[in-house]
């Protein structure tokens, strides 16, 4: 818990020197104020986003002050006229890709999106050939290994429920 | 005096665990079925005195004996008797304890119910049983030992973590220990019929009911634990894909896995080898779930019980890893059964294919969990998935599932013929669409809810009709339609029992499109006597006001009126709370709560400084309570799949006695 405090004391002061050496830069060049910008867009952009210090909270609910301070400095950057790709841009720059809910889709990253594909395709391709084995098995045909035991093909199983039922019934 | 008391009981226990390893050992080797009950014995010992190192443990808290560091750490003087009793799990070395105590229960159990009907499994499920034993007790005795004393004496504790001080944080932890420490037994089992060779269905028989009811436990911790994210935690949902959120789910899933594939052993003698492999995999998934959560490997909202003892799991994963496969090759020969398939359509196919769509699911889900070591091994920097990633991949397989699910029913043993399957599927699936269409007409837009509400009416009106074939063929014969339904469900407990869980899952899966794809949201900062609308309700800030709670909480709590289409409909109450001591926020939204959806209320940000005006964070979750509705029904189903069945097992239990006796006499 403390390291938690002691974390956050130490991000709102970068932060409030960061904001402030934004602000510095805004009354030197540009960037003023363009627009009013409603906690809704704030969220908007912030759900996309992780907290980059507490463990695992998307930024749009995490409840310490450093995020709220995070939160603000989007709605600053927003009201500058930047858009949310700025901002997600700004924050992967600032404290990593894993503050960012979508990692960027380059890299390393892209096992993310093929992986599951992938293993899936593969998965019904091996699938199907074993279970197309198991089935020429039971079919008793083209079994490679000559020995393979060619088993007639099963008779269908009198598992009609109703039927079973009726039966259990009856024995009453 | 009291904490003493407790470590010797400890200390004592892991001691007596490494002889009933040795003596089972012994026994088996030599024949001598003295030694093998002495090992039995000692198993059972092992429980009262965990229990009395626990038991010491509570009393501790109870007498505010800050000695004890741990005493210190989780309780303080103020907190009331019921919280200082589950602080035992509110920190890493307690929990260790319980969950000793949980496993030392379990382990006792199947000595005093198993122990005749399968003498010659037993010296082997002793051996692994307290191998496990040993491995957790030496942990909480010599690493996280929960008695270490402080040098100066505090005159208060730090108090337990607010976010477990929630009535459903209280009881989450000890289901899902239950859960896991439940897994232990089909492990156990498995283990012993792979070394003995009595590779024969007996240990599934055995375990099947353990297996239902750990798997319960799992799935009870797992439901507990969205509620609670869901009522404590303020951000409007359930589920976040969170490392040990889904360090639970993985053992779940396979043990969801092992709980389909196992009838096909059952009813058919096949697959012998893949349901051991489901069985060691659950549990190797469970106690590398649990490593995660207590070593902080991966960073997580669970950090709260975290600390240095990573290696030593991870040695003792490698370790059992290594046993459990080096086993299952031995008996690669003994196990491998006749698998044989008649046809793709059948009975035993629809459960191969629900197992490949769970591990499918199963893999995605751990590469994402671990993806941040992963990425960190390869590139240096530690790499995160987020929620969305999840959705995208696992959608899909979830829809397959749910549409298996539905489909599977129909199919018979051997073979089912197309035409069968058409003809029982083709009305539902026009029904489903019918409904479907319907919705979209009301304004139902996005695709995937379209295609996803479709599949989850066509699979919900197939399993009420398996419901319904049953209860008809009954009704035909005179019984009066709930005496039918009752009788059904009473003979046929696993089939009745399996249609509940599926009914519950479908009902929860309604909830889970409805508030994932239709939740809305809206956050605004008004005075008060201002108002915020979302949707057809508009919300009143009446004021709020600032008040100590019990011990060092300080509750901010704002005063809404709630108007739905202009009509009052609620008052609710959200609060923001703080912990002056440790400085932590907690948000506990309010609620007004109906079957078709939540106006849920988060007090994001009040001064005292400008009374008048607030923050507020409003989300509209739709069929969100289908969720939590979906999840009793899914629970009763468990129960009445796993609920004994007295009359039938009289009579099993009648031929194994005369079977045991004959073989080995007693």
């Amino acid at each position: 818990m403390r390291k938690l405090a002691s974390i956050t004391i130490f991000v709102v002061i970068l932060l409030g020197l960061s904001v402030g050496f934004v602000l510095a830069q805004s009354d030197g060049t540009e960037a003023p104020v363009v627009r009013e910008v409603s906690d809704d867009e704030v969220n908007d952009v912030a759900q996309e986003l992780y907290c980059p210090v507490c463990e695992n909270t998307p930024l749009d609910v995490c409840g310490t002050q450093a995020c709220a301070d995070w939160r603000e400095l989007i709605r600053t950057k927003l009201a500058q006229g930047e858009t949310a790709q700025d901002v997600y841009a700004y924050f992967a720059r600032q404290y990593g890709d894993r503050v960012l809910a979508q990692p960027p889709r380059q890299g390393i990253n892209l096992i993310l999106w093929l992986f599951p594909i992938v293993a899936v395709v593969l998965g019904l391709v091996f699938f199907g050939r074993y279970l197309q084995n198991l089935r020429a098995e039971s079919a008793g045909t083209a079994v490679e290994s000559g020995g393979g035991t060619a088993v007639p093909p099963q008779p269908p199983a009198p598992d009609d429920y109703a039927a079973r039922i009726e039966q259990e019934l009856r024995k009453k | 005096m009291i904490p003493d008391i407790g470590y010797i009981a400890l200390v004592l226990a892991f001691g007596v665990s490494i002889y009933a390893a040795f003596s089972a050992w012994y026994g088996n080797r030599s024949g001598q079925i003295r030694w093998v009950e002495s090992g039995r014995n000692a198993t059972v010992i092992v429980l009262p005195l965990v229990a009395l190192s626990a038991g010491m443990l509570i009393l501790s808290i109870l007498r505010n004996d800050y000695s004890v560091e741990y005493v210190w750490r989780v309780s303080s003087r103020d907190m009331p008797t019921y919280l200082k009793v589950t602080a035992l799990w509110g920190g890493q070395a307690g929990s260790l304890l319980f969950w000793n105590f949980l496993m030392a229960s379990f382990a006792a159990m199947v000595m005093a119910r198993k122990w005749r009907k399968n003498l010659n499994l037993m010296p082997y499920v002793i051996i692994v049983i307290s191998m496990t034993q040993v491995f957790f007790l030496g942990i909480s005795a010599f690493i996280e030992n929960p008695f270490v004393r402080l040098a100066m004496i505090p005159l208060d504790g730090n108090g337990l973590n607010p976010l477990l001080r929630h009535p459903g944080m209280i009881i989450h932890p000890p289901m899902l220990y239950l859960g896991f420490t439940g897994f232990v037994i089909p492990y156990a089992f498995a283990m012993a019929a792979l070394i003995s060779g009595q590779l024969d269905d007996r240990w599934i028989r055995n375990t099947r009911r353990w297996t239902l009811v750990a798997w319960l436990f799992l799935s009870l911790g797992l439901i507990l634990g969205g509620r609670w994210a869901y009522d404590v935690l303020g951000w409007g949902g359930y589920w976040a894909w969170d490392p040990v959120e889904n360090a639970s789910l993985m053992p779940w899933l396979a043990g969801t896995a092992f709980l389909h594939s196992v009838m096909i052993q059952e009813k058919r003698d096949m697959f012998k080898m893949w349901n051991i492999f489901l069985v060691v995999m659950t549990y190797c998934l469970v106690i590398l779930g649990t490593f995660v959560v207590r070593s902080g490997v991966i960073s997580s909202v669970h950090s709260f019980a975290q600390s240095a003892i990573g290696p030593f799991f991870f040695a003792f994963i490698v370790i059992m890893f290594a046993f459990s496969a080096y086993w299952m090759t031995k008996r690669r020969e003994a196990l491998s059964s006749k698998n044989q398939l008649s046809s793709f359509l059948s009975r035993e196919a629809a459960f191969l294919y629900n197992n490949f769509i769970i591990l499918a699911i199963l893999a995605v889900v751990f590469l994402f969990t671990y993806y941040p070591i992963f990425s960190e091994l390869v590139t240096g920097e530690k790499g995160f998935v987020g929620a969305p990633v999840y959705e995208q991949a696992l959608a899909p397989l979830f829809a397959a599932l749910l549409l298996l699910m539905g489909v599977a029913p129909l199919t018979m043993w051997y073979r089912t013929s197309i035409q069968r399957l058409q003809k029982a599927t083709v009305w539902p699936a026009l029904a489903a669409l019918v409904i479907t269409v319907a919705l979209v007409v009301l304004g139902m837009r996005y695709w995937a809810a379209m295609l996803g509400v479709w599949i989850v009416t066509f699979s919900l009106l197939l399993t009420l009709m398996e419901f319904w074939k049953g209860i008809h063929a009954r009704m035909k014969r005179g019984e009066p339609a709930w005496t039918a339904l009752a009788n059904l469900m009473a003979r046929n407990r696993r089939r009745y029992g399996g249609y509940w869980i599926h009914l519950g899952v479908l009902v929860m899966a309604f909830g889970i499109i409805g508030t994932e794809l239709y939740q809305q949201q809206t956050q605004m900062h008004i005075m008060s006597g201002q108002s915020i609308t979302l949707g057809d309700y508009e919300m009143v800030f009446n004021g709020a006001r600032r008040y100590a709670g019990p011990d060092d909480l300080m509750v901010t709590e704002a005063d809404v009126d709630v108007f739905l289409n202009g009509r009052l409909v609620a008052t609710l109450a959200p609060q923001s709370e703080l912990y002056t001591r440790t400085g932590q926020p907690m948000t506990i939204p309010d609620a007004r709560s109906t079957i078709t959806e939540d106006f849920y209320v988060i007090l994001v940000n009040w001064e005292p400084t400008s009374a008048n005006e607030a923050t507020f964070r409003i989300y509209l979750n739709p069929l969100i309570n289908w969720v939590w509705a979906g999840g009793l029904i899914f629970v009763f189903g468990t129960l009445v799949a796993s609920w004994p069945d007295r009359k039938q097992e009289e009579v099993l239990e009648a031929r194994r006695e005369r079977v045991a006796l004959g073989v080995v006499g007693d």
